[in-house]
């Protein structure tokens, strides 16, 4: 924000920035005219009411600004701005109904090839991608909403979409009902906070090939599969909150092909799958709370490396799962609410190691019809002896110091 | 006709068995309630404890009264009433008696500290567990005449029910899990009562919505009305087909 | 009044009765003797349709029993054994009996209930009565409602000696009245003043069925014992007597 405005500042003296007002009785063309006729600063601003206009353009570092409720509405059929400048804000504005196209990425806003942009304070409504960078940098999405038709996932774009882009900052915007919430594709040195992603078609947050990148302080609910963060590398996942990602194939969090990345102080609540890890290598996962899920991790035989300490696991049906028989992966000092063993000499871990996996988990893994035995006297009876004398799941899946206490920073 | 069963519930629930049940009942419901202070933990508790008290004990005190009274029913069949009407009126009490003590022991608890729907379906469920084994033990009862024999007998059949049946089940869905047996497994749970009320509270405990495809196959299927009419019904042929059966050979016992 | 045809029972490979016929008609009073395992309680529970025979049928009053449990109604029965619910209060059960016979209050008998001094035990739990009191409670219940038929399986079993007389004297006042008592006891002595008619059993075989005059002249014995003695010495010597 402050990089942008002392940007501003700096822009060539003597060509004082003109306020231009924007009605909305105004034709088309004459809007058009008014974003040709307006030079490098200008401010357009739209004043309230409803607007139908379709592919604008601007090529030069403008602000754009909406007053009041203005809308700005695609018909269906187009799409509504499109900013490729090396500057430039969009904020306040109201974009909808920009058109679908099954041959190209329609959005609503779209950035191609631009830098220095703050688009912040819109609302975009019923469009098939709303926000769409492609080769963009340093910009920044922030407070924007952005709501989706949620048709299905053919017929939907994502609500944020980046592409090839880098120094992006998504902060504090609230999405729903679109394919994915954010998805960014070869996208680095980025950071996603505080954004509300919900309802999606597909994932809340989607990674695909993107390094560098944090995001923290996200909520992501009721996503049809939760987030994904594939083929990345060096990413830092904290402080989130996963919750009620819920159904056949839904995951909190499904990490495919991921290294040398972070997954701190998270929390995974109600969700099919907390974590589905395949392919990962060398995560630090930390403090990280698993509640009420149907499985805590469930960590595929390609996985090695991966640290899990100080994680607490309560009340999930199963803590972890795995469908290999190496381990390549450390638990320790996590906190099992299911874990009945002593300290003897009270230093907070407990005296005997602690057999996360589950033979029923195992057994309903490689045959969901076993989960009509699920809670029965006899799987009881098995899973005791199983955890007491592990025979048929790994026996080196273990953690050597359980907690005996929640772990509490 | 009402009255034989009342005085025979008068006599039930005076018995020094019934208090205790009902009073272990009762320390185990509020004891898993006061300890663990995640509510769906202690529903998840209490549902495995009375999976197994509820038919052991409906099992074996149902089978021990019968034979306890027998020269009773002997006095009672020797005054003008029909079999059917002794035997029932016996049900009945017997019947009732572990219903309430199960009410009271299960339900005040479930009242107090956990009154929603799962906590109703596990009381829906144990009253109805209750009732099926009472009504085996029944014919377990006019089946031998000797106590010790059906005493065994029962102990054997609650075996059966609570643990070989499940095992028995484990090693048929391993070898046949090359096929898709969802829907067949309804048919197996229906084939025990026990099974069938473990799964029927556990879907209300949103367990079956966290395991992926097949639990939300029961759940759309057990979850639903139609599945509370499925589970109702198969109770209902539970409690009522052994009686009959039980009144079938009654009818032509000797006693 | 009791008409029996041609019973058979079969337990578990023992003809636990063959064949048996017979006819009992009001004023009698009639001994069933024979060896444990002759078939008598057999016998007396067909009568009451707690055991189903194999063949023939069993009338009373002309009608067959297996109709309808009314006939019932006429018929008071005091078991050999008799438990009761443990929780039950004496005066409870009598109440309890009382519904189940929808009887006429003005014509209980409640002679035998009074003299065996009952009403003082009316809070009395059933588990909390001795055998011989239990026996008083069943010997009440069978004459309350003043039955036509009385069938008493081993009445002075476990009664005190005073009781027992009670008792004796209860049997002999009902059969005065015309009615018909059937009872089976091993104490002939008992008998003895009591019965009119005796059926002898063995092996589920009728031996004999006599009245008690025809008894004694035959075997020229007065005393019932002897003249039964006498019989079986003659009939199978090594039968013991009960």
């Amino acid at each position: 924000m402050s990089r942008l405005i002392f940007f501003f500042w700096l822009l060539p003296a003597g060509l004082a920035a003109k306020v231009t007002d924007l009605y909305p009785h105004e034709d088309s063309t004459s809007i058009h005219n008014h974003f040709k006729e307006a030079r490098d600063g200008d401010t357009l601003r739209f004043n309230e009411g409803v607007y139908y206009i379709h592919s604008l353009v601007v090529t030069k570092p403008l602000v754009i600004l909406g007053r009041g409720n203005c809308i700005l509405d695609g018909s269906g059929k187009y799409e509504i701005l499109t900013i490729s400048a090396r500057a430039g804000t969009v904020q306040g504005l109201t974009l909808r109904n920009s058109g679908y196209s099954s041959m190209n990425d329609f959005a609503a806003l779209k950035v191609i090839d631009a830098a220095n942009l703050l688009i912040t304070d819109n609302s975009i409504l019923d469009s098939y991608f709303a926000i769409h960078l492609s080769n963009a940098s340093r910009c920044t999405i922030r407070n924007n909403t952005i709501e989706g038709k949620a048709i299905s996932e053919q017929l939907n774009g994502n609500a944020i979409h980046a592409w090839k882009s880098h120094h992006l900052i998504i902060e504090n915007n609230t999405v729903s009902r679109h394919r994915d919430g954010i998805y960014l594709e070869f996208v680095t040195h980025s950071r996603i906070t505080g954004n509300h992603s919900h309802l999606q078609m597909r994932y809340g947050l989607h990674f695909m090939f993107s390094n560098d990148d944090v995001y923290t302080r996200n909520i992501f609910e009721e996503n049809g599969a939760g987030v994904a963060v594939m083929y990345s590398k060096r990413v830092t996942m904290k402080e989130n909150l996963f919750r009620n990602n819920w159904g056949p194939s839904a995951y909190g969090l499904l990490l495919k092909d991921i290294s040398d990345s972070e997954i701190t102080q998270n929390r995974f609540e109600e969700n099919t799958r907390a974590i589905h890890m395949e392919g990962t290598s060398r995560i630090q996962l930390r403090q990280n709370l698993f509640k009420d899920n149907g499985w805590g991790v469930a960590i595929q035989a390609s996985c090695n490396e991966n640290s899990f300490s100080n994680n607490n696991f309560i009340n999930n049906s199963f803590d972890v799962s795995t469908n290999g028989q190496v381990i390549l992966n450390v638990f320790e000092h996590n906190y099992w609410d299911e874990y009945e063993g002593y300290d003897l000499n009270k230093d907070g871990t407990g005296d005997i190691p602690y057999h996360p996996l589950s033979l029923f988990g195992l057994l309903i893994e490689q045959n969901p019809s076993m989960l009509i035995l699920v809670k029965s006297f006899m799987m009881q009876l098995f899973e005791r002896m199983e955890k007491a004398i592990p025979s048929l799941t790994p026996e080196h899946f273990v953690d050597l110091q359980p907690l005996m206490k929640p772990f509490t920073p | 006709m009402l009255r034989l069963p009342r005085y025979i519930i008068y006599d039930i629930l005076r018995n020094k068995i019934i208090l205790a049940y009902t009073l272990l009942l009762f320390l185990i419901s509020t004891g898993l309630f006061q300890l663990e202070e995640n509510n769906d933990k202690a529903l998840l508790g209490l549902l495995s404890v009375v999976l197994i008290v509820v038919p052991l004990v409906s099992l074996i005190f149902t089978t021990i009264h019968y034979y306890n009274s027998y020269e009773f029913m002997e006095l009672l069949l020797s005054q003008p009433q029909s079999r059917w009407s002794i035997l029932l009126s016996e049900y009945s009490g017997v019947a009732v008696s572990l219903l309430v003590a199960y009410g009271t022991g299960v339900g005040l608890p479930l009242l107090i500290y956990s009154p929603g729907p799962t906590g109703f379906y596990l009381l829906l469920a144990g009253l109805l567990l209750s009732l099926i084994f009472c009504s085996l033990a029944f014919l377990i009862a006019v089946l031998s005449r000797d106590k010790a024999k059906g005493i065994g007998i029962a102990l054997l059949l609650w075996f059966y029910f609570a643990l070989i049946y499940d095992g028995v089940l484990l090693l048929l869905l391993f070898s046949l899990s090359d096929y898709p047996l969802e829907k067949l497994t309804f048919l197996f749970s229906a084939l025990n009562p026990i099974d069938l009320g473990r799964i029927f509270v556990m879907l209300k405990m949103d367990i079956g919505a966290l395991m992926g495809y097949t639990g939300a196959v029961y759940k759309n299927f057990l979850g639903k009305e139609t599945g509370i009419l499925f589970t109702c019904l198969v109770n209902l042929v539970w409690v009522i087909v052994p009686l009959l059966l039980a009144k079938k050979i009654f009818n032509k016992k000797d006693m | 009044m009791i008409r029996i045809e041609h019973i058979s029972k079969e337990y578990r490979r023992i003809q636990a009765l063959d064949d048996i016929n017979l006819f009992f008609s009001r004023g009698q009073a009639v001994s069933l003797i024979g060896p444990n395992g002759s078939g008598k309680t057999t016998l007396i529970k067909c009568i009451l349709g707690l055991v189903l025979p194999d063949h023939g049928r069993i009338f009373v009053h002309t009608q067959p029993i297996e109709t309808s449990p009314a006939y019932r109604n006429q018929i008071g029965y005091m078991p050999q054994i008799g438990r009761y619910p443990d929780q039950m209060k004496v005066g409870q059960l009598f109440k309890l009996l009382k519904d189940l016979r929808h009887s006429d209050p003005a014509k209980l008998d409640y002679e035998l209930y009074e003299e065996f001094n009952l009403s003082n035990l009316f809070e009395s739990r059933m588990h909390t009565l001795s055998g011989g009191t239990r026996q008083k409670v069943s010997a009440a219940l069978a004459f309350l409602f003043n039955p036509e038929i009385l069938i008493l399986d081993e009445p002075t079993a476990g009664l005190d000696p005073l009781s027992s007389e009670l008792l004796k004297k209860k049997i002999i006042v009902e059969k005065e009245k015309n009615k018909l008592v059937l009872i089976t006891s091993h104490i002939l002595s008992d008998l003895e003043d009591l019965c009119t008619h005796v059926v002898y059993l063995q092996e589920g075989k009728l031996i004999f069925y006599k009245d008690l005059p025809t008894l004694q002249q035959e075997t020229r014995e007065q005393k019932l014992s002897r003249a039964i003695a006498h019989f079986m010495k003659k009939n199978n010597p090594i039968a013991p007597l009960n």
